[in-house]
């Protein structure tokens, strides 16, 4: 990672009072980014990492369009449990667990499409469940840098356009 | 930067450096006066502005250094309805950093209209309602608006309509782009015969004094401006004041005490020193300008007791932290066929000035508002949101997120609120800050009469939005505030120490050398645009403070 990234990141990810800003914090955001390029993960084990990925999959699926795993949301999720989202790793621990139980110890990405829906469906009020679906939307819209929306693919999809700086007319309701 | 030490009697200790804070630094140090402001929050990008971030996702998860809006995880605050409930735990925040909330917010900077200084002797007044006269009139503070505006720097229409207040100087900048929002809400203008204008905005539209001119990046509310285009306190008027050499911004500095001696004059402030483990720290000065905003300014006062002043500082008319208004919002949003793009450029587009007046027998209600266009949103939040009417995740949600991104356009309204005097700021009997200090309670309810309002302006919005050819709307549910940045009311200025906090130059009733001016001295609420405002009553008063002050007539 070069310095000028790790820089802000390291500006990037403070929690608000999150505990996450220890001594180490550099390295983990450095190992992170090491990691998905060798395609590993830093928080995540491999199949929790499996399980995610499909759950992400669902959430925003992949379709004539990019989704979630064209993004590279896992990495985004990834990275912000040991980051800005420390705070949420015991709802995912628990989370992957439950999920585990309920497919009677089957990995969840070796469902059906349509089983894998309804299970989500049927855990879509719980804690665990929103704050995969928030984090996977986080990780198709934030900036690259932060480890998803892979070439910006999230934001082509929905027509943002990250220029710095803009010249109306804007949109098409105020041409001259 | 000049440094006083503490134990060094400086002439104006002033508690705050937002709008009202940044004014009264610049005025009271270009005077020649020595000057502490004191910033509970960080410096942010103060001087270096150029830093401030764009990424969304910082600036939603910012490290603690680069935080510019309070935490109600430390600023613990509590919220209820009424009071017989119990208090819980609330969400109210307010800006943070050098600068205050003019670091971050919208930036709209609309004047009070004349009618609005005087509406009990207009008007009269209500049952249930503390609706009073101002003891300054438009004439009075006129000028005042003026020199702000200038010297800030706000962009603007030149219109002359009775729905505007006359102004005996045109703004200094031209107005910001319209917008596509703005485009067609001008559309359905015509066909509803409304009076429509591009937002008046402490956003500079050319370059001034070193600053840039907005490039509309569209990271605007909420962000710090990268290019010093918002005119903020901390661009606009702070470096001003550390320049004549005589004014010290002190941060992370906590006032929690303005202390008094036995005869009852103030002698300075006590406040935490945050980067040194919150060390106390007593800075002595000769006078002290409270300007901590609608909601901390009562709460200090609150906490300032002493044998002297046993229900708080300045509060023998016991009505510091009462008549609280927080802002009333509500209205509507519509789908349309092709993309506006509004998260290009400042948030807060075109208004709709119409129903600024009050007109009590046509809608059964008393107040006005108005009526903004907007549709910015970021791409997280957007996401976050989710798109109209369909499901939260799945293809159904993606699907939809892509037909409806761009096209989204809502009437976001700022709304009348009546002074009501069981709406109040005070302390929490139980729960503490992070610094052990009682946290502040947030109690407001709505009058009846403004629930009418709301719905009025919701509607307004339907039929605007259907109007300006939205093929689908949807509106929102009408919600009473429960705080937030445009706190009023709560130290009102009068001539009645009976009756009010502070006199008509903001002098405290009770206690000579304290002066409070912020958002806390409007006596009625405006159109919930209480920002303009806020500066010219600040001008006013340090105009009062500086002459006063070289007669001798203030004893500082």
């Amino acid at each position: 990672m070069s310095d000028s990234r790790r820089n802000f990141l390291i500006k990037s990810f403070g929690a608000s009072g999150a505990a996450w800003m220890t001594a180490n914090w550099p390295t983990q955001v450095a190992a992170a980014e090491k990691a998905q390029s060798l395609g590993n993960f830093t928080y995540f084990t491999r199949e929790q990492a499996a399980d995610v990925d499909a759950m992400a999959a669902q959430i925003y699926p992949s379709d004539s369009t990019p989704g979630a795993k064209e993004a590279q949301v896992i990495y985004f999720i990834d990275l912000a449990l040991v980051t800005f989202a420390q705070d949420k790793q015991d709802i995912y621990a628990k989370g992957l667990a439950d999920l585990s139980a309920k497919t009677g110890g089957k990995r969840f990405g070796s469902l059906s499409s349509s089983d894998q829906i309804a299970l989500l469906t049927s855990i879509e009020t719980t804690p665990f469940f929103k704050t995969v679906r928030d984090h996977t939307i986080m990780g198709m819209f934030a900036a690259p840098q932060h480890g998803g929306n892979y070439k910006k693919v999230g934001w082509t999809q929905i027509g943002y356009d990250d220029s710095l700086n803009f010249r109306a007319p804007f949109g098409a309701y105020d041409k001259a | 930067m000049k440094k006083y030490n503490p134990s060094e009697e400086v002439d104006f200790v002033v508690i705050g450096s937002g709008a009202a804070g940044g004014v009264m630094a610049k005025q009271l140090a270009v005077a020649g006066f020595s000057v502490v402001v004191m910033e509970q929050g960080n410096w942010g990008a103060y001087g270096h502005e150029q830093d401030y971030t764009k990424d969304e996702l910082s600036n939603r998860f910012p490290t603690e250094q680069d935080q510019l809006i309070s935490d109600p995880k430390l600023h613990r605050n509590t919220f209820r309805r009424n009071a017989s409930e119990k208090a819980v735990a609330g969400g109210h925040s307010y800006g943070c950093v050098v600068g205050g909330g003019t670091v971050t917010y919208g930036a709209s900077s609309w004047r009070h209209l004349p009618w609005e200084f005087d509406e009990a002797s207009r008007f009269g007044t209500m049952k249930g309602t503390g609706i009073a006269d101002w003891p300054v009139s438009y004439e009075e503070i006129e000028p005042y608006y003026t020199q702000a505006e200038w010297e800030i720097g706000i962009s603007g229409p030149n219109l002359k309509t009775p729905l505007i207040a006359p102004m005996s100087k045109p703004y200094p900048c031209q107005p910001l782009p319209l917008k596509s929002s703005g485009a067609l809400v001008m559309k359905a203008a015509q066909k509803l015969n409304l009076t429509v204008t591009p937002n008046v905005a402490a956003i500079i539209t050319e370059p001034m004094n070193g600053r840039s001119a907005c490039i509309n990046c569209g990271a605007c509310s909420g962000y710090g401006c990268q290019v010093k285009a918002r005119s903020s306190s901390a661009v606009a008027l702070l470096p001003f004041a550390v320049a004549t050499g005589n004014c010290e911004i002190r941060v992370n500095s906590y006032v929690r005490e303005i202390t008094v001696n036995a005869a009852g004059r103030a002698t300075g402030v006590t406040y935490f020193d945050k980067a040194n483990g919150n060390r106390e720290v007593f800075q002595k000065a000769k006078c002290v300008v409270l300007s901590a905003n609608g909601t901390e300014t009562p709460r200090l006062l609150l906490m300032s007791k002493s044998n002297r002043f046993q229900q708080g500082l300045a509060n023998s008319s016991g009505i510091v932290g009462k008549y609280l208004m927080t802002g009333n919002g509500g209205g509507a949003s519509g789908l349309f066929d092709d993309p506006l793009n509004e998260y290009k450029g400042c948030v807060t587009g075109a208004a709709v000035l119409s129903y600024v007046p009050n007109d009590v027998k046509g809608r059964g209600w008393y107040g006005g508002g108005r009526m903004t266009a907007r549709g910015q949103m970021s791409p997280m939040q957007y996401g976050l949101a989710g798109p109209h009417g369909a499901p939260s995740w799945g293809a159904g949600y993606k699907k939809a997120l892509i037909e409806q991104a761009n096209r989204r356009l809502t009437m976001v309204n700022f709304i009348s609120q009546l002074p009501v005097e069981t709406n109040m700021v005070d302390l929490d009997p139980e729960m503490k800050d992070a610094w052990g200090l009682p946290a502040l309670r947030i109690t407001t309810q709505s009058h009846e009469n403004d629930f009418k309002a709301m719905q009025f302006f919701i509607d307004k919005s339907v039929e605007i939005l259907k109007a300006a050819g939205a093929h689908t709307v949807w509106a929102d549910q009408v919600n009473d505030s429960k705080g937030g940045a445009h706190a009023r009311g709560t130290c009102r200025i009068g001539n009645d120490p009976k009756t009010s906090v502070a006199n008509k130059y903001h002098r405290a009733h009770d206690v000579p050398n304290l002066f409070i001016v912020d958002g806390s001295s409007l006596v009625t609420g405006g159109r919930n645009h209480p920002t303009m405002t806020i500066s010219a009553l600040a001008y006013r008063c340090a105009d009062h403070l500086v002459k006063a002050a070289k007669t001798g007539n203030v004893t500082i």
